[in-house]
């Protein structure tokens, strides 16, 4: 008779090294061309380290070899998805140094294209999110929308993605005649389309399996880091410059601050910052109702336009509440007609460096529903 | 003239359909182009719409693959940096031959608005890998990718398998006649 | 609180490092701040509840030809109010004390600053260039910057 004999294994011998994994820059769901360093433990991520600079175009020397007006297109391809949201904060803080009050009309038309493109960016943020949870339907379904939305832009300024239409002083031209009709029409389709993903995505019980508990930010920490927009809404913190800080007409809308409550999870999940982006697509809506009612018929949009855009000495940091977060731009100027400084500080460039504090101690898997979740642009990131 | 006329109306023609293998090659190639997915800066927002419900680019017969190995074609859309130049070409030779390339929006064709002050810009992606097709736009419409996809597959339709070095001297020689 | 307020309280407190404070409308004012107390500065902005100063907005370089300048734009989410704080370093020793411990959104900024202008942040955890390749020569924000001829083989210029 043989005894069995077993094998012992010594744990401690076996190789335990951490694998460190490249994601990026080439890779469907880093948005663009992020690479993330991983260290994983098994499929546990123990950390992260983001390589951003691959999309780096040198926006800040450009600014200052280019005149105040001609930076706006480059700021445009900034954060290329909101570009509307993108040219507000550097049109106005041009302005505030040259001490010009644009016209009514002016703001009114800012206001709702600024309101038209963060629904636009929202619909892309939660679209991306849904394909990085496995979710395609509400990509085709959010797009389609998008699509109409682009139309309005393309019949008000020429472009569809990239408008340049945000003047120092005024606008590049009127809008159309038949403008407010089309806008209160998309309104409606944005809420139809909001209610069918919210049945689709939002409280599927796989979203909410793959999204709840997952990348949990605690307030005190988004603020530390200097996060902004959904990511700290999301987090429970009711912090919006359009109301901290109104600018422009911001002051005479009556809106709501969403704020991530914990409803399936915890505080400050995934899930959490996602509902804040689909509860601020039905605000910007009741913004851009007001503002259609409010809105001047009559007007000329260019005749607060200055022959030439020379401001004095000085300097400005002008921030306005992009869709992603705050965006400021750090203007310096020495009197000539070129800025001596522009400096971006982009919304996505912050967020992302919280990412390593999040992602810690949950799966690989998780760790791109995560970067999904915070909906960074890598344009604006690297500037 | 080629293959596909043949095809629509195949009774006419005594319902036999004919054509060099290369034809049929050609054909069957540059109708199901697999590309390799790859989003750089604005031009893929556009792309990605392009794959989106209006303007459907599968149809086309396209299919996005994650890894280079299994793509017959890249997009390069948007801004290609001095960072990534190096990245790039590693993934246009991991790519199997045949393999073509087409380059969306300004920033790939030339730098774009980047070209004069860009210090990190590569000003045009042919600088490092041969392009195909160029699509012009800052960003281009979907209609215009869609367009420049078109041109990439008439190219490849033309495109000689068999006898090639012999076509290449006819073609050549036709070449020299003209220029006479 | 108001600029003047604040100036006033770190005056009594720092005395000779806060230099001085210029306000000249429309420009945001400015706290002009000595590199030396720094980082004893910013942690009093932060802890002391009086002022509360709890969020880092920006941080940016500056490039005056004789001497670098940092930026920060500091802000308070519960009282609402601003301040800008400037440091002004010469070009041959740009050093500034890290304020990364304590406002954690610097650290990016801070990196960002030393890829793009040079400025050596001191008691930075990991001071590597962040948005151009690791082997770059040169800091390209500043006024004197020439473009390089090659990189890696690759032409650049246009």
């Amino acid at each position: 008779m043989t005894t069995t004999k077993f094998v012992d294994i010594d744990f401690s011998k076996i190789d335990s090294d951490r694998m460190r994994l490249n994601v990026g820059p080439q890779h469907p769901s880093t948005h663009g061309v992020l690479r993330l360093e991983v260290e994983l433990d098994g499929e546990v991520v123990t950390n992260v380290i983001p390589h951003i600079g691959y999309l780096h175009r040198c926006f800040e020397k450009i600014a200052e070899n280019m005149n105040y007006q001609q930076v706006i297109p480059y700021i445009d391809r900034m954060d290329y998805i909101s570009s509307m949201n993108n040219e507000l904060p550097y049109v106005m803080a041009v302005e505030k140094l040259l001490g010009i009050k644009v016209p009514e009309k002016v703001e009114y038309i800012r206001v709702i294209m600024c309101e038209l493109n963060r629904i636009a960016n929202h619909q892309i943020a939660i679209a991306t999110f849904g394909l990085d949870a496995g979710a395609f339907t509400p990509f085709l379904y959010l797009f389609r929308d998008r699509e109409y939305i682009l139309w309005i832009f393309e019949k008000a300024t020429g472009g569809r993605l990239l408008f340049n239409y945000f003047w120092v002083g005024g606008l590049a031209n009127d809008v159309y005649p038949t403008f407010k009709e089309d806008v209160l029409n998309i309104v409606k389709q944005v809420r139809k389309t909001n209610k069918e993903i919210e049945e689709l995505l939002i409280y599927n019980k796989i979203f909410i399996d793959r999204t709840a508990n997952v990348g949990i930010l605690p307030a005190d920490v988004a603020i530390n880091y200097g996060c902004s927009g959904p990511v700290l809404r999301g987090s429970g913190v009711p912090f919006d410059l359009r109301k901290a800080e109104p600018y422009s007409i911001y002051d005479r809308f009556d809106f709501e601050i969403p704020v991530g409550k914990g409803e399936v999870g915890t505080v400050g999940d995934c899930w959490d910052r996602n509902i804040v982006r689909m509860r601020e697509m039905e605000q910007s809506c009741r913004i851009i109702e007001q503002a259609i009612e409010q809105m001047p018929d009559t007007g000329d949009v260019q005749s607060a336009i200055p022959k030439k855009v020379r401001p004095p000495k000085g300097e400005i940091y002008f921030r306005c509440e992009n869709p992603k977060g705050e965006l400021g731009f750090y203007v310096v100027s020495d009197g000539k007609d070129k800025p001596y400084r522009v400096k971006g500080r982009a919304p996505s460039f912050v967020n992302l460096s919280v990412l390593p504090e999040i992602s810690r101690g949950y799966l690989f898997a998780d760790l791109i529903v995560i970067l999904g979740s915070i909906d960074i642009v890598l344009g604006e990131i690297d500037r | 003239m080629g293959l596909l006329d043949r095809l629509d109306n195949p009774y006419d023609t005594g319902g036999i359909v004919l054509g060099t293998l290369e034809d049929i090659l050609n054909w069957g190639r540059s109708k199901s182009d697999w590309y390799l997915h790859f989003g750089l800066a604005c031009c893929a927002i556009e792309f990605m719409s392009m794959n989106a419900s209006h303007f459907d680019f599968m149809r086309f017969g396209i299919i996005p693959r994650a890894t280079p190995r299994q793509a017959d074609f890249i997009m390069i859309t948007g801004t290609v940096t001095l960072k990534m130049a190096e990245r790039i070409k590693l993934l246009w030779e991991q790519m199997a031959e045949p393999k073509y390339c087409i380059s969306v929006g300004s920033c790939a064709n030339s730098g774009g608005p980047y070209w004069q002050y860009g210090y990190h810009v590569l000003k045009g992606v042919d600088r490092i890998i041969p392009v195909h097709v160029y699509v012009p736009g800052c960003p281009p419409r979907p209609e215009a990718m869609e367009e420049g996809m078109m041109k990439l597959q008439s190219l490849i339709d033309q495109q000689a398998i068999f006898r090639k070095r012999k076509k290449l001297a006819e073609e050549e020689e036709l070449l020299q006649i003209k220029q006479r | 609180m108001e600029v003047e307020d604040i100036y006033i309280k770190l005056k009594e407190k720092f005395g000779e490092a806060i230099i001085d404070l210029v306000n000249n409308p429309p420009s945001d004012p400015f706290i002009n701040v000595s590199p030396e107390k720094l980082f004893d500065i910013c942690l009093e902005l932060r802890d002391n509840p009086e002022f509360d100063f709890d969020y880092l907005m920006c941080l940016s370089g500056l490039d005056y030809v004789d001497n670098l300048q940092v930026v920060y734009h500091i802000y308070s989410m519960k009282k609402k109010h601003k301040i800008v704080l400037k440091v002004t370093v010469p070009k041959e020793n740009p050093k500034v004390p890290s304020i990364e411990r304590i406002w954690r959104s610097a650290d990016w900024h801070e990196r960002e600053a030393y890829d793009l202008f040079g400025i050596i942040f001191e008691g930075h955890h990991n001071l590597i260039r962040i948005l151009l390749p690791y082997d770059w020569e040169g800091y390209p924000l500043r006024k004197d910057y020439k473009e390089p001829e090659f990189y890696h083989g690759i032409r650049v210029p246009y």
